[in-house]
């Protein structure tokens, strides 16, 4: 049992009026799987209550026992509209049958930190919101002591239902929520041990699973008010332009268009984390009653536009990129002594790594809604982070903070695109300049081609080895557009006797941002590559010499500041190896294997592939994961083989590239993405269970992977793959 | 604009619009049925799929003036409560992460399966092969069709 101090506000625990929010963002949970009959009779099983009783914000109690939780952060795929609330049941002790999960807005008053990134809604919630649960079910028992004129510490719960045993006496939650939402907030709760956990641990179904499945609107790009218009924007075709002119009147004469307007942003210095997107951009938007009319109209739009500043090339990145590795700069970690290690190597292994710029290619293009008058904002939409969003909202439409509300839908995919909000403020300034209720959407060129790109990068790896054939000294330096991609105190820091971690940064006026992974999205892969020829050259087997390097780690670290737990990453090297057999030799199976540490949570992955009609086709991922307490293990599994996919995909398509600052590639025709054909006939996940505080699972899935693709490849085909995309060398998978 | 009647989920519709209109946008903006998704418009990536007389096609780049009376289903019409077997399946599997490309994905599924009920996993693969997944659910999408034959 852990006691956590509690720090809620009075007023949040109310009655509070009206019942839950419009079906919209609801999720009926007890509906999975049903008939139609069912679902009618459950339907009118569970009615509705009159009256709801708030709790801490993130609870309401019907009178009648239905127990609504609010999911504070934005949804987008990574599960926690089921996983979040489910934090919160377990603490109250309801029955998770009768709990409707609610999308809350942005509401800064009753939830802290509601923002999608950085795998950390589970880490960072994991006390929160049990604590929230636990003051609740406290309240609840309170409650019911007085009214059944019992002492609290006799009373226990199961399922919403609290009971005195000695006098066989029982009340459901419902009986005495009124009461409940009176009484002092205790100080001071006690939380489960996890032993006694009833819902976490079990694989609950997305509570959204049958509105997803049916298509009702759940999305952003679902959104109507009445009088809504539609706006799409014209952005410059290239980088580092803006309007000069364009033909304003013939275009507003068209069929359903009701306006034509240029916009100025230059609101995005104050953006953090992106880096040159959209400052002091200008556009033209087309606004008007239908999605198709606005579409025809902007391609009857001509601007013309002015440079402002260099139209860059993919061959100029190329080119700078490679400069910057060979220029020498200060490392940002150094161990012991590595020119003398290199001097005195018997061996020396020195490689490159490359990868393109990369778009997000989320599902659902950019869009938002957004409805501005003189005094306040409202805005529906898709957006990873609600609350920085309204803070620059307040500035740029100059409006207190608080008259600024913000409705979080499904997203469509989100990987990083959608923390920044450049298509909200956009539509804000519409609505704000014609005074109507705007939806802007992106067509999927205007979403490649308007991107916050995952940066290009370049790094070099090397590796010296002695006369008794002992790694002595391995370095690293990278470069990157906007920053370079090396973790100076990640592994292998701390595992190798002379030790150099570099980076630079390349500045281009092409803007970059957060992708799934950061830095890791790239690095991972060649860092694992890197490893397994070094092992190769060794004469290692690669899942032994990486658990030699973490016992030097664990025994006798070379430096202080070593950011991994060397004996968590052993262990899904070892739990790998046992689980996928490694090490017997399979005919015609070529295996490939890595490990990776970030967002806290680690993963080792190995990769089956074989040759069927003389093409590549990989027949088995096999996933051992550390991500401590797994919370919900099928949306656990999701997520893993989701990063695993979208991880060979990307290392053997993706890529974005410019010519004269123009993205060459901005639609799915030309932009390659993973398909069904190309995709493993099977992923197996097994997860460390070591009770661990639980850490993310939405990003880390992704970077291993590419480094045991490209080492199976290798054993399938005898050739190192070093420059994402891979298909670029050859067309090998699938 | 112009009038076009279209049978839609069992039932004819009368619409007036501009006669290069993709099925995609009737649907959406002129007729409330959101759970046909817009992707990226030039039938890449099947987030659009519906079916025509049976037959799984992309709407964004059908004009509304090219259908005659062929039957036209949207997700929509694919069960009232989601209980075609694609859809349970789906659940049953908890198939979606984001859950944008979904609905596309199921019409395509529930398009296979009328036309090949016992679907090889080759052919599950080739018949999905134009609906995209940037979350990669592929291979819980190729186990919730198998599911969905054997309950079919």
């Amino acid at each position: 049992m852990t006691l956590i101090k509690t720090s809620y506000n009075r007023r949040s625990f109310l009655k509070v009026s009206g019942a839950v929010g419009g079906g919209l963002l609801l999720g009926f949970n007890f509906l999975a799987g049903c008939t139609p009959k069912e679902i009618e009779e459950k339907i009118a099983e569970l009615e509705m209550p009159e009256n709801w009783y708030g709790m801490n914000g993130f609870i309401k109690i019907g009178e009648n026992g239905v127990v609504t939780i609010m999911s504070p952060n934005p949804e987008i795929g990574q599960n926690v509209k089921t996983s979040m609330p489910m934090l919160v049941a377990e603490e109250l002790d309801v029955n998770w049958q009768k709990v409707v999960v609610e999308q809350a807005g942005l509401d800064t008053e009753n939830f802290s930190r509601q923002l999608a990134g950085g795998s950390h809604s589970i880490r960072l919630g994991w006390k929160s919101l049990r604590t929230a649960g636990a003051t609740a079910r406290r309240m609840l028992l309170e409650a019911a002591a007085t009214k059944l004129e019992v002492p609290v510490e006799e009373l226990t719960t199961n399922a919403g239902v609290i009971t005195h045993e000695a006098s066989e006496q029982s009340l459901g939650y419902g009986e005495v929520a009124a009461d409940a939402v009176g009484l002092e907030v205790p100080e001071e709760i006690e939380l489960k041990d996890p032993k006694d956990f009833k819902i976490i641990g079990q694989s609950i179904l997305n509570v959204d699973g049958r509105d997803i499945v049916k298509g009702t609107p759940l999305f952003g790009m679902d959104y109507e008010e009445e009088g809504m218009l539609i706006a799409m924007i014209v952005h410059p075709p290239s980088f580092g332009m803006k309007v000069k002119t364009y033909n304003k009147d013939e275009v507003k004469a068209l069929d359903g268009i009701v306006d034509v307007l240029e916009l100025d942003t230059d609101y995005f210095d104050e953006m953090p984390f992106a880096r040159n997107a959209f400052l002091k951009n200008s556009m033209v938007a087309v606004v008007g009653n239908t999605t198709w009319e606005v579409m025809k109209a902007r391609r009857a739009l001509k601007v013309e536009w002015e440079r402002t500043s260099k139209a860059e090339n993919s061959s100029d990145h190329e080119a700078k990129l490679t400069a910057l590795l060979e220029k020498s700069t200060e490392p940002a970690r150094k161990d012991g002594d590595p020119e003398a290690a290199f001097k005195n190597a018997t061996k020396v292994i020195e490689r490159t790594y490359s990868a393109p710029f990369l778009p997000h290619n989320t599902m659902a293009p950019m869009n938002f809604f957004a409805h501005v008058t003189d005094t306040e904002a409202k805005l529906v939409g898709p957006i990873q982070t609600p609350q920085m969003t309204a803070s620059i909202l307040a500035n740029v439409l100059e409006l207190p903070e608080e008259n600024i509300s913000i409705m979080m839908t499904r997203m469509g995919g989100g990987f990083g695109r959608r923390l920044y909000g450049n298509f909200a403020f956009e539509a804000a300034l519409i609505s704000k300049m014609t005074q109507k209720p705007i939806k802007v959407i992106y067509s999927r060129e205007d979403d490649i081609g308007n991107g916050t790109y995952r940066p290009a990068y370049k790094v070099k790896y090397k590796a010296a080895i002695d006369e008794n054939n002992n790694l002595t000294a391995l370095t690293v330096k990278g470069a990157g557009a906007h920053g370079g991609p090396v973790w100076a105190d990640r592994f292998p820091a701390g595992t190798v006797e002379n030790y150099s971690a570099e980076d630079s940064s390349m500045e281009t006026n092409i803007s970059t941002g957060a992708w799934r992974a950061p830095k890791s999205n790239f690095i991972a892969g060649a860092e694992q590559s890197f490893l397994d020829e070094v092992a190769e050259a060794l004469g290692k087997d690669p899942i032994d010499f990486r658990i030699e390097l973490f016992e030097k780690a664990k025994n006798n670290p070379v430096g202080e500041e070593n950011d991994y737990d060397p004996e968590r990453y052993a262990g899904v090297l070892k739990l790998v190896k046992e689980k996928s057999g490694w090490g017997q030799e399979m005919e015609g199976v070529h295996r490939g294997v890595a490990a990776y540490y970030c967002h806290r949570t680690y993963v080792a992955q190995v990769v089956d592939m074989v040759k069927k009609d003389d093409k590549l086709v990989i027949q088995k991922v096999w996933c051992a994961v550390d991500c401590g307490i797994v919370v919900n293990p099928t949306g656990a599994k999701n997520q893993i083989e989701g990063g695993t996919v979208d991880g060979i995909g990307t290392a053997m398509y993706g890529g974005l590239t410019f010519k004269d600052g123009v993205p060459e590639q901005t639609n799915f025709g030309a932009y390659q993405m993973i398909r069904h054909t190309d995709a493993p006939l099977e992923i197996e996940t097994f997860f460390v269970d070591n009770g661990i505080d639980p850490t993310g699972l939405g990003e880390p899935g992704l970077p291993p992977i590419m480094g045991a693709l490209a080492n199976a490849l290798y054993k399938a085909t005898g050739t190192r793959y070093y420059d994402q995309p891979f298909s670029k060398q050859s067309d090998v998978l699938g | 604009m112009a009038i076009f009647n279209l049978n839609i989920n069992g039932k004819t519709t009368e619409v007036d619009v501009a006669p290069d209109t993709p099925l995609l946008w009737v649907l959406r903006d002129h007729l409330n049925l959101k759970g046909t998704k817009f992707g990226c418009g030039i039938a890449q990536c099947g987030a659009c799929t519906i079916h025509i007389d049976d037959i799984a096609m992309r709407s964004c780049v059908l004009p509304v003036s090219q259908i005659d009376n062929q039957k036209i289903t949207t997700i929509e019409g694919l069960s009232e409560h989601g209980t075609h077997p694609v859809q349970k399946a789906w659940i049953e599997h908890d198939v979606a992460q984001c859950g944008y490309c979904q609905t596309g994905q199921i019409m395509s599924a529930a398009a296979l399966l009328k036309d090949n009920s016992n679907p090889s996993d080759d052919e599950i693969a080739v018949a999905m092969d134009g609906n995209i997944c940037r979350c990669g659910t592929y291979t819980r999408i190729k186990d919730a069709v198998k599911t969905a034959a054997k309950n079919s």
